[in-house]
């Protein structure tokens, strides 16, 4: 077996330094996350003043504008690991776009559900047809593509490659897709009703975004990098690095 | 004609090392044209394939007012969505066509072991499904806009953003086909994967009859429409080659 | 018959061949030039269509490299292509189109124009006189199997990949197809392929790789 296992090293170097290293990172990061995204609701919920216009309702914004950020800021992240992999042929890099895409559909799933909340309160309507939210949508099936072309291929190899190629076709598309639905939107709707349009800043209320975004931040690099342990050990069943003997 | 001054019986000689100086070679061109004729040729010998999508648009069409009532005025409100995302939808129902054949006989790999860039093999290929599945559409969308009571200048707008839409779906759609190739029941994944990419298409082109019907100039989305189908046809041939060799490692 | 000098080569080194997580092969080692065959041999399952896909450049290797004349054939590729001619397992005939046509079309996928008189004569050579204007989907597999190999005869490449050429072949047509090899190696041309079927080819240069095994044993 000493044979497989030279092979092994030579593809999976970087996990075997990876690993560790990433096991070391972990429980910092997420008790940071514990901790700033505790903060961070309780500047939400009793430190932020009531909005003139918006009464108490307002309040979910503290979730729902950073979810949205990270749903797209993961999507690029990913789509940048699907790049590095196709270059450099990294399984590591494959192996990050695949664990970033479950919790960047978390977070899309969380604005959209967030931003309904927020809708039905303001302006009655459960689902408004707004550019920020119609766009989020979509990016909610990019994501649930890249899962199902993963779960339908079988060679692990070609899965990885082939996801890849998605996710970056989907980041090129993202900023047409973005500009498209703003454009549909303003020729349908005007500029009527528009979630957009976030109370003006108080300070307090940009540090408790910033303490949330930070928060899902950590809270991001803690559980993906879980999932890269995770597939890893998967990954490698015949690496006989973690046999306990 | 020139013959080669080679015999083809087993004692031919091989220009093994030679660049070859007969004059029986085929420039790109001709060779790339030789692909979109052998594409059509194939596919008018499977006239019935061809032909489905195309009464599926109509059929499809027809659901609409069934599903809402004939009133007029309702009709010709709904007739650039309806018509558009029933293009659309037939354009993707067609897309497996486009590689999925040819990767089941082999004729795929040789393509991708021909001296010709797999790039423009690709686009060949999009072009010949473009040719039967696209343009059909384009010539007879306009008489199903006149069962949705349609003017005569939403009719023209609605050919012309058809013409340039339908390239463009047929070359975003082959990286959804590329993607899938060999894969079991492709025919909802490939409309998962390829649909939130239609989108921009979709918007502009059924924006621009939608403008018309609100007395707008129809330009401004046209020209958008023409953009992303420029962006289509310079990245797609691009994502889909890629994805066609990653398919047949 | 006319010998002409190249100096093509083609250098293996130290290839790995993986399918899911399943090891095939390793140290694979040899070095290929003009006039020579090789026999690549193994029982079903043991990695030799992969190894002949990385050769053709279809595949990619797991790890080790693959050079022509000095070049990575991954840097060179359509460079590379030119000078293969790969006949796998799946036939490149499409069912539609006619014996000559699907001809003509492999032929001009190498840049090369024939003839129809030159297609019929390269189905000649394999003993195929019928049948040429039918849709292929009318002939029998043998019938079929000649139509992908007339190619041998008109396409121009130094390097001939065949994975199991001879599957499907009668007694008449496998010797015509033995001749074929024979005089394109004698001409300077290489060969690398798989057979079940058990013979020997008259060649000077002719060597056989058992995969199990990976030992290049120079026969003669």
């Amino acid at each position: 077996m000493e044979k497989k296992l030279d092979i092994n090293w030579f593809k999976y170097a970087s996990p075997k330094t990876f690993y560790p290293l990433a096991g070391k990172i972990i429980p910092w990061c997420a008790i940071g996350a514990a901790i700033l995204i505790a903060y961070g609701l309780y500047i939400g919920l009793f430190v932020a003043p009531t909005d003139f216009q918006q009464g108490e309702g307002y309040r979910i914004i503290f979730v729902h504008v950073p979810s949205a950020w990270f749903s797209m800021f993961l999507y690029l992240i990913m789509a940048f690991y699907a790049s590095m992999g196709l270059v450099f042929n990294a399984k590591l890099s494959y192996m990050m776009a695949t664990a970033i895409a479950p919790t960047g559909a978390m977070f899309t799933f969380v604005a959209l559900v967030t931003g309904s909340l927020w809708g039905k309160p303001m302006w009655g309507a459960w689902w408004v047809w707004d550019a920020r939210l119609t766009s989020e949508l979509i990016l909610l099936f990019l994501y649930i593509g890249y899962f199902s072309l993963q779960a339908a291929i079988d060679d692990k190899n070609r899965a990885d490659k082939a996801s890849a190629v998605l996710a970056l076709v989907g980041a090129i598309n993202v900023p047409i897709i973005y500009f498209s639905v703003k454009w549909w939107n303003t020729l349908h709707q005007g500029s009527s009703v528009s979630l957009t349009k976030a109370p003006a800043m108080a300070a307090v209320m940009l540090e408790g975004m910033l303490v949330m975004a930070i928060g899902f931040w950590l809270y991001s690099i803690a559980i993906i990098l879980m999932r890269v342990r995770c597939d890893i050990l998967e990954r490698d069943s015949k690496l006989q690095m973690f046999k306990k003997d | 004609m020139i013959e080669a001054n080679q015999n083809t019986t087993s004692g031919s000689t091989h220009l093994l090392g030679e660049k070859s100086t007969v004059t029986n070679s085929m420039s790109a061109y001709s060779v790339l044209l030789e692909i979109l004729k052998r594409d059509i040729r194939v596919a008018l010998r499977r006239q019935s394939d061809v032909a489905a999508v195309f009464f599926f648009f109509i059929i499809a069409a027809s659901l609409f007012p069934l599903g809402s009532g004939a009133d007029p005025k309702l009709l010709s409100a709904m007739a650039p969505s309806v018509l558009w995302v029933t293009a659309l939808l037939s354009c993707m129902l067609s897309l497996s066509r486009i590689f999925a054949s040819d990767y089941a006989d082999g004729t795929l790999e040789q393509m991708l072991l021909s001296n010709q860039p797999t790039v423009l093999i690709v686009l060949m290929k999009i072009l010949a499904h473009w040719i039967l599945s696209g343009l059909p559409l384009v010539l007879v969308a306009p008489l199903i806009g006149l069962q949705f009571n349609l003017s005569n200048e939403q009719l023209q707008v609605l050919a012309i953003s058809l013409l340039m839409g339908t390239l463009a779906l047929s070359l975003i759609g082959s990286i959804g086909a590329a993607l899938t190739l060999g894969i079991r029941s492709t025919g909802v994944l490939i409309a998962i994967l390829v649909l939130p990419l239609y989108i921009p298409v979709l918007v502009f082109g059924a924006g621009a009859v939608n403008a018309v019907s609100i007395g707008m100039s129809p330009n401004g989305a046209l020209s958008l429409l023409g953009a992303v189908l420029a962006l289509a046809l310079v990245f797609s041939p691009l994502a889909s080659a890629a994805a066609l060799r990653i398919a047949l490692e | 018959m006319v010998f002409i000098a190249n100096n093509h080569v083609l250098k293996v080194d130290n290839l790995v061949g993986v399918r899911g997580d399943r090891l095939l092969f390793e140290n694979i080692n040899f070095e290929l030039d003009q006039a020579s065959v090789l026999y690549l041999q193994g029982e079903n399952g043991a990695g030799k269509t992969t190894l002949l896909r990385m050769l053709s450049g279809l595949s990619k290797p797991y790890a080790g490299n693959i050079s022509w004349c000095g070049e990575n054939i991954d840097n060179l590729a359509e460079e590379y292509y030119k000078n293969v001619l790969y006949i796998g397992h799946l036939s490149g005939i499409n069912e539609d189109l006619t014996a000559l046509e699907n001809l003509q079309f492999s032929i001009a996928l190498s840049g090369k124009r024939v003839t129809k008189k030159q297609t019929a004569d390269a189905f000649g050579n394999l003993g195929l006189f019928k049948g040429l204007n039918l849709p292929t989907r009318m002939l029998s597999q043998g019938q079929k199997r000649r139509v992908a190999l007339a190619r041998l005869w008109l396409q121009d490449a130094p390097l001939w990949i065949l994975d199991e050429p001879f599957t499907a072949l009668d007694v008449s047509a496998t010797e015509l197809l033995k001749e074929k090899i024979e005089a394109f190696a004698r001409d300077g041309g290489m060969v690398i392929m798989t057979t079940h079927q058990e013979f020997t080819l008259n060649i000077p240069k002719f060597s056989q790789l058992r995969l199990d095994k990976n030992v290049i044993k120079k026969v003669a």
